[in-house]
């Protein structure tokens, strides 16, 4: 199917968000809650567009893009003047809670918000509340946090506030999360996450620390991964293969060589 | 005994009605949420006590029922004696031996107990000579007051469960559906969309299973109709859950109560085991092969469970938030089935549909807002409580006829409709019809029907920080023009009853109201604004006061008042002792002295002059 976007037309798939068409094909629309390795969720609003269809009457509408499916002949306009209003208005509003975001001062720049009009949280933090981090954390199969509390006070926590039983450690919410909101840190052979600590399992050959024991063994068991897969990190893994692979690729020049003697 | 049809259930009608005439009096006992409050379980006990030892001729405890609220919650505890329709207000317990002795054994009439019509001082002696009720057209709370909840025999007695055995022998779930839509009714929780439209729908979506649910959230600070309607006659809401799933093919259906709700809750089972042991609930209804079970979820707590898919997501076991809802929940609803949501009242209306038909139904009320309308009254009327009128009544006759007027005598100067999020309406709106779209078009809305009218002791400013307040606590917080944007509204709202804001505030709350509409993601964000919009638009003077002469001409916001003593002070010394900061000074006989300094505008020596002596400058 073929849909429109800001007057050119776009090949689209049966299944897919209009975003997915947008981020595929590089159309900028600013998207701060939405991340393909999750469902979407709808809760930044930056990625609203217009749509309409010839067969709608006329009739014209906004939704978020994220949560939108693709049907056939859609039209999309991605920077009506309301929907620039609706970004600098949303940034505006981001930019007083994380005042200090250097990813949120730079996206409201872009649409020309440098200072914010309102009234900046106290003791901010960087967390826009996207629920990324959540999110990813239930998709991975371990739900350690959750959010919390509702309205202005909502906030991202661990089960109690306390260091949650259920995180393994995979570091996948500082990952995804997009103002860097969540700290850890790996000194030695430890890791501490959300207050939590994890011992980290050594790779044999090098030494180096790179996998809590719990998310090893998470994989082991869950994902049909052999038992041994993490005694061995990845760089030795590979400057293994390098070797082998090296050893076979001269041992056919050695033979070539005494074929070449013989001859 | 299960009636298995129409002719079972008649019979037993009429035995219930033989039942009922057996009985020459009933003393009617008001167990709604205002009479509690007031009282009335010490009422009822005092009625036992003297009945125990009391012999009465024919008149036992039989005769006393404790009833769901008459409406007149302003005057409880009531006790309404049938068949005259004698009606006692404000009864204490010391009065009860006085109703035994003097009503009940000789006939009787106790003057002082009696209902005073608050514009001629008369006393008025039966129920449907009150102004309140004359006015009024009780259909979804036609049985309130009248029969016990908890006696599925009152409930039959007076039609109870007609519709189900017309509807399961003889028509079709379409032409159930044609008989919805034909009656025009839109549904009572909020948003007024077409009933029957959506029961199509949801019939029509190619599915095995279907849901049916009733949203009794009722989340409206100080609304009261579906939890009375719930609480007082539980068996009109199964009823019409009853023809509705028989309608869309529903074999389960909920009831989601609002957890700070336990008597709806516990009169909600009590109907559901009576409808099951007689067959109105359970396999086979009405000899046919149609099954139904009802299953009651208690709420999440919060005001924003009442979104229609946040409540699904509760009632689903999961955290009651919201979602984005491009495919709607009629078609992927409840376990991404297709749902019908109704709410309480809209539930209650649909017996009533089927046994007098939808004409019928349409012939009430307006063009494109059929049937009636319940309320919760409350704020500065004489006559606060629960009514209910047909659609295209006057704002007008609501609040003066009904209503009886402003309390104290003093002026009327807006009414406040739709709940938090709905819109406050001056003076020169009091002639509009009550309608959906009537509402709406004025700037506010009819919500699920809460009412809330004001004297011109109230600043507009103020109320719409206090809705504004209700709503920041309440946003689930999801998404950010709702969380952020509502509380840096409010925010502002504030700095204007400070004194502290400017004409450009002004003006940026507008704008961030018409963003926050535009972006947020459910119900609750998209009308948030409308508090502020709607007293911004017939009350800005009020907030050019605030903020250009920094005066609040309500004389509530502390930061711009300041209480002064004039001439008219007679020395009392009645404001001294009441003073929490001792800023009154005054010897008895002279004018006393308040000093500015000291005071903290707390308004206590106001309240208690009785001579007009304090002024809010
Ligand atoms: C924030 C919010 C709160 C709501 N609360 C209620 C409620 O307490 N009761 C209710 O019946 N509808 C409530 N609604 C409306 C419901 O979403 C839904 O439209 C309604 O239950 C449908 O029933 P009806 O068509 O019979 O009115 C609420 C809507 C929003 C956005
Ligand atoms: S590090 Fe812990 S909290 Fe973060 S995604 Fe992994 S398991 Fe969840
Ligand atoms: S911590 Fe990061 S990922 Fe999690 S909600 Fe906050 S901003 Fe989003
Ligand atoms: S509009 Fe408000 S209440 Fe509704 S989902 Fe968004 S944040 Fe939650
Ligand atoms: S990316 Fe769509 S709302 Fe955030």
């Amino acid at each position: 199917m073929k849909i429109q976007i800001n007057g050119r037309w776009y090949e689209a798939r049966e299944g897919e968000m209009v975003l997915d068409v947008l981020r595929r094909e590089g159309i900028d629309v600013p998207a701060l809650c939405a991340h393909e390795a999750v469902e979407p969720y709808g809760a930044c609003r930056l990625c609203m567009v217009e749509i309409t269809h010839e067969d709608w009457g006329g009739w014209k509408g906004n939704v978020t893009s994220c949560l939108y499916p693709v049907e056939d002949k859609l039209i999309v306009q991605t920077h009506t003047e309301d929907i620039i209003e609706l970004r600098k208005t949303v940034l505006n509003l981001l930019l007083a809670r994380c005042p200090n975001s250097p990813e949120i001062q730079k996206l409201a720049s872009e649409y020309g918000i440098d200072t914010t009009s309102f009234v900046p949280r106290e003791d901010a933090d960087n967390c826009i509340m996207c629920g990324l981090c959540t999110r990813v954390c239930t998709q991975m199969g371990f739900n350690a946090i959750s959010v919390a509390g509702r309205g202005y006070g909502r906030e991202i926590a661990t089960p109690l506030k306390e260091a949650p039983p259920d995180c393994v450690g995979c570091l996948a919410c500082v990952k995804i999360c997009p103002t860097h909101h969540i700290q850890y840190e790996d000194i030695g052979t430890t890791r501490e996450i959300w207050g939590r600590q994890f011992e980290l399992v050594k790779c044999k050959q090098c030494g180096k620390a790179l996998i809590t024991r719990e998310f090893a063994d998470y994989l082991i068991e869950n994902r049909d991964i052999p038992a041994d897969y993490f005694d061995i990190c990845d760089d030795c893994k590979r400057s293994g293969t390098a070797r082998d692979f090296k050893k076979l690729v001269h041992w056919e020049e050695k033979e070539e060589a005494e074929e070449e003697v013989s001859a | 005994m299960k009636i298995d049809s129409p002719d079972k259930l008649n019979a037993w009608k009429e035995e219930c009605l033989q039942k009922d005439a057996k009985l020459k009096k009933k003393v009617m006992v008001c167990f709604g949420p205002g009479c509690l409050a007031a009282g009335c379980r010490e009422i009822y006990a005092k009625f036992e006590e003297i009945l125990a030892e009391r012999k009465l001729g024919d008149i036992t405890l039989e005769s006393f029922k404790k009833t769901g609220c008459h409406g007149l919650c302003e005057k409880g505890p009531l006790v309404v004696i049938e068949p005259e329709g004698i009606f006692y207000n404000r009864v204490r317990t010391s009065q009860v031996k006085d109703i035994v002795e003097k009503t009940l054994a000789k006939g009787e009439i106790i003057e002082r107990l009696l209902y005073k019509n608050p514009k001629t001082k008369e006393r008025v002696l039966k129920y449907h000579d009150i102004d309140f009720y004359k006015k009024q057209t009780r259909l979804a709370l036609r049985n309130l007051g009248h029969i016990d909840p908890d006696n599925i025999e009152d409930y039959v007695m007076r039609d109870g469960y007609q519709s189900v055995a017309k509807v399961l022998t003889g028509m079709t779930p379409e032409e159930v559906i044609d008989e919805v839509k034909l009656s025009g009714i839109r549904g009572r929780g909020g948003g007024g969309f077409p009933a029957g439209r959506k029961w199509a729908t949801c019939r029509g979506v190619e599915s095995d299973v279907r849901y049916v649910i009733c949203n009794g959230d009722e989340g409206d600070p100080g609304a009261f109709m579906d939890r009375s309607i719930m609480e007082g006659d539980p068996h009109s809401v199964l009823e019409g859950m009853i023809v509705a799933s028989y309608a869309v093919g529903a074999r389960d259906a909920y009831i989601y109560v609002r957890e700070e709700y336990p008597l709806a809750v516990q009169h909600l089972y009590q109907a559901i085991d009576d409808a099951k042991e007689h067959g109105f609930l359970g396999e086979n209804i009405m000899g046919t092969d149609f099954s139904l079970d009802i299953h009651i979820s208690r709420g999440g707590g919060a005001f924003v469970c009442g979104e229609s898919s946040a409540l699904m997501k509760s009632v689903a076991g999961e955290v009651g938030e919201p979602r984005a809802k491009y495919i709607h929940s009629v078609v992927k609803g409840l376990w991404d089935k297709p749902t019908v949501l109704n709410n309480v009242e809209t539930f209650a209306n649909i017996p009533l549909i089927m046994n007098k038909g939808g004409d019928w139904f349409r012939s009430i009320g307006t063009e494109k807002s059929t049937g009636t309308k319940a309320f919760s009254l409350v704020g500065k009327v004489e006559n606060t409580g629960l009514i209910e009128v047909p659609m295209g009544t006057t704002l007008r006759e609501i609040i003066y006829d009904i209503g009886g007027g402003i309390k104290d005598g003093r002026k009327f100067k807006a009414v406040q409709t739709g709940g938090p999020s709905g819109g406050c309406l001056p003076e020169d709106k009091l002639d509009l019809p009550v309608d959906f779209d009537t509402l709406t078009k004025a700037g506010s809305m009819m919500g699920s029907g809460g009412m809330i009218v004001m004297d011109d002791h109230t600043c507009m400013v103020d109320v719409a920080k206090y809705f504004l307040k209700f709503l920041v606590d309440e946003s689930c917080g999801k998404d950010v023009p709702c969380r952020e944007g509502l509380y840096q509204l409010h925010k502002m709202v504030v700095k204007v009853t400070e004194g502290k804001a400017s004409e450009a505030d002004l003006q940026l709350m507008e704008h961030l109201s018409k963003y926050i509409i535009m972006g947020s993601l459910c119900g609750l964000g998209k009308s948030g604004p409308n508090p502020f919009l709607s007293t911004v638009r017939y009350f800005r003077d009020e907030y050019l006061a605030h903020i250009i002469d920094k005066k609040c001409p309500g004389g509530v916001c502390r930061d711009l008042i300041r209480f002064e003593i004039n001439d008219k002070c007679t020395g009392c010394t009645a404001c001294i002792a009441p003073c929490p900061v001792d800023a009154i000074t005054g010897e008895k006989d002279k004018i006393h002295i308040l000093d500015q300094e000291k005071c903290t505008k707390c308004g206590a020596c106001y309240a208690v002059c009785q001579f007009d002596a304090i002024d809010i400058i």
